[in-house]
């Protein structure tokens, strides 16, 4: 009896051994399963939101719905900015679902959470919204690739434009959360290596709709040349409505560290005008990004944004990956991105660092006036491009373990 | 001169600054405390009013060219009828039953009210310009005060006085107090009880919209505002007293003028401080630093 289960186990082993194998190369269960991690119902609804879910289905379309023969699905799922919920959730599409891939990943707190477990899980995470330069430093894994910007770069191109206009002595408004955190930290680096000051620092409760009458007379008070409102979305906006009303904008220079086309759109150009800010893509810039924002725009009724366009591009380069392995097998997959150059609508050129930074251009824009705008959603008037060598931080500085320094 | 390492002018600007969020709590919690005080309903729901009067005030603007005046006499007669709908329709069916499902369906109506607008308008939010009249800027020196903020204030702190006044000391009001200490015996002297609970939720839903066309020019109009302020404005109420209509009006400003000199000191606190507040009042005082205790 032994001997016969004996015989019985070693072969249900030697046939099911060639599916193992199997499992390693080729698609896993059949089909190629797309995570959309964003916040689908709170304060970064349009910074990410569904239409990153929309832009990630483009994305799908546009490659055939198909990778070597097998179907791709996009899922998504809203984050509602809980890094506990977002972690629980993702573990079982990770363990449960066969999703392959997490993309988006708006909210730096959740980003650190999703991509913690996704190189648990071997499967790879594509932070484009998130911004916190802790994924590529402290934080890194090897299935982590931080894709469109950071806060290293808002903050070193912010910081070097404002420097050369003569503005030296700074204040930050910061979002006491990591981003804001983070990029309050980075650009007081660079606004010190550059010659000029930091006189002070507020740090308020995000995305609550506080009001910010109190921090801008704080800014005021302090004298200093430049506020720096290291906070994002609503809070953003709320602040620069603010400071218009209190006669602040005048007298002072305003930087905001985290601006998007969104909000430029909620504000509107009379007040937003003038505003110099550093963002990573932009609908008007060719005509590749002119006939994807169309194409958006006519599923939407809105223009992308970084975000948006960051998506589609994570999504594309991972099928075309899947496609030139024959692999959803995330070492390979990573093996296959770091190896090849990133080359769409979103980026030029562009390429993944082995801290798994994905390093493109940046640009610097300022807020049209209102008379300057010929259109609906023209918005930027791009003021400088940031090549991409100098606007990420070098792999000397990284906290990255991967990095030998 | 400093006080703890800031200007005492600076100190006085937050004051002031302090002063107009107060008067909008204040005017805010009011509404909850008369339609608690009277109808004994945790009003949820009054957060999702005032953002519906904000973008009623906004849409009227946008689409029909209604000014902001005309808004503030008209959005709270409209959001009045809303009021008054869902009292008819929902919130009467539940007088028989415990708090909890008055409170369970107002939190329902905010959240389908929330969700539609978020739909609709997504949370960027809209933008809306201060009144002609009311622009420009009182120059105190040390600041620039927006003459609208200073108009807020005394246009919530009077609305505040006329409601204090109208309940406190008129027959109509004595009315609505006995009704609701007793609402079979009222009835029973020929007052239409029914009609009077409709109007008063109707009122407070009106309280919230004015406070909502007054918030339109401040802040971003979004979906999202409601819920924001709608948890800090039931700190208030409960600190204040939950049926005092006085307690609910200078817990308001107090409370406002706390949260902004804490965003002076330690800004990270300034939005869990009110909290803190609640937390010791009801060790202390359960019923709330006015509350005359509720009935059961």
């Amino acid at each position: 009896m032994r001997k016969k289960l004996l015989v019985l186990s070693m072969g249900c082993f030697f046939a099911t051994a060639p599916f193992a194998a199997d499992a390693q190369e080729g698609i896993s269960d059949g089909v190629v399963k797309i995570g959309v991690v964003t916040d689908l119902s709170g304060v970064n609804l349009d910074f990410g939101g569904p239409t990153a879910v929309v832009a990630a289905q483009m994305a799908v379309e546009d490659f055939g719905s198909k990778v070597r023969g097998k179907p791709v699905q996009v899922v998504s799922l809203d984050h509602q900015n809980k890094t506990d919920l977002a972690s629980q959730k993702v573990r079982q599409w990770f363990d449960q679902d066969g999703v392959d891939m997490v993309t988006e990943l708006s909210n730096s707190a959740v980003a650190l959470a999703v991509s913690k477990i996704a190189a648990e899980k071997k499967k790879i995470a594509f932070v484009v919204g998130a911004a916190t330069t802790r994924l590529t430093n402290e934080d890194c894994n090897p299935y982590t690739i931080h894709y469109a910007w950071d806060t290293y770069a808002t903050a070193k191109g912010t910081a070097n434009a404002v420097l050369k206009l003569g503005g030296k002595s700074w204040y930050f408004i910061t979002a006491d959360l990591a981003f804001g955190q983070s990029s309050e930290k980075e650009t007081s680096a660079f606004v010190k290596a550059g010659g000029g000051e930091v006189l002070g620092a507020v740090r308020h409760p995000a995305f609550q709709g506080i009001d910010f009458s109190s921090l801008i007379l704080q800014a005021q008070t302090s004298k200093a040349q430049v506020v720096a409102l290291a906070n994002s979305s609503n809070d953003t906006v709320n602040a620069i409505k603010t400071a218009r009303e209190f006669g602040a904008i005048g007298k002072q220079m305003f930087a905001a560290l985290f601006m998007q086309i969104s909000d430029i759109n909620g504000m509107g150009l009379p007040l937003a005008q003038g505003l110099l800010f550093v963002d990573g893509w932009y609908w008007d810039l060719n005509d590749q990004t002119r006939a994807f924002a169309k194409r958006f725009y006519e599923r939407t009724k809105r223009m992308p944004g970084m975000v948006q366009a960051g998506t589609y591009s994570t999504v594309l380069q991972y099928l075309k990956a899947v496609d030139a392995t024959g692999s959803d097998n995330a070492d390979v997959v990573m093996a296959y991105l770091k190896k090849n150059k990133i080359n769409d609508m979103f980026a030029k050129g562009g390429y993944v660092r082995q801290d798994g930074r994905m390093v493109h251009d940046m640009y610097l824009f300022q807020a049209k006036k209102p008379e300057e705008s010929k259109a609906p959603w023209d918005y930027y008037s791009l003021k400088a491009t940031i090549p991409a060598e100098g606007a990420f931080m070098p792999l000397s500085q990284s906290k990255c373990s991967m990095v030998k320094n | 001169m400093e006080v703890f390492g800031i200007p005492t002018q600076a100190l006085l600007g937050q004051l002031v600054l302090g002063l107009v969020n107060g008067s909008f709590y204040a005017i805010l919690s009011l509404g909850l405390a008369v339609i608690f005080g009277m109808l004994n309903i945790v009003n949820f729901a009054h957060g999702a009013f005032f953002m519906l009067g904000a973008y009623l005030a906004w849409l009227a603007l946008d689409n029909l060219g209604i000014g902001y005046w005309w808004a503030l006499l008209l959005v709270p007669m409209m959001m009045a009828i809303v009021g008054a709908c869902i009292e008819r329709g929902l919130l009467r069916r539940l007088y028989e039953l415990d708090h909890l499902y008055g409170l369970l369906l107002t939190f329902g109506v905010a959240i389908v009210i929330e969700g539609i607008f978020r739909d609709q308008f997504g949370v960027s939010g809209q933008s809306y310009s201060v009144p002609a009249q009311l622009r420009g800027a009182i120059d105190l020196g040390f600041m620039r005060l927006p003459n609208y903020r200073v108009y807020v204030v005394v246009a919530s702190l009077f609305v505040c006085l006329v409601t204090w006044l109208c309940l406190e000391r008129t027959k109509i009001g004595s009315v609505l107090r006995a009704a609701t200490e007793n609402a079979t015996l009222v009835q029973a002297f020929g007052v239409n009880v029914p009609l009077l609970f409709t109007a008063t939720y109707a009122f407070g839903a009106a309280l919230a919209g004015f406070a909502g066309v007054l918030a339109a020019p401040i802040v971003q109009i979004n979906p999202l505002m409601g819920s924001n302020i709608v948890v800090v404005v039931f700190a208030v109420v409960v600190i204040g007293g939950m049926g005092s209509i006085l307690g609910s009006i200078i817990t308001g400003v107090s409370l406002g003028v706390i949260e902004g000199l804490t965003k002076v000191f330690y800004a990270e606190a300034s939005s869990t401080v009110v909290f803190l507040i609640m937390a010791i009042v009801l060790m202390i005082k359960p019923n709330g630093l006015f509350g005359k205790g509720v009935a059961a």
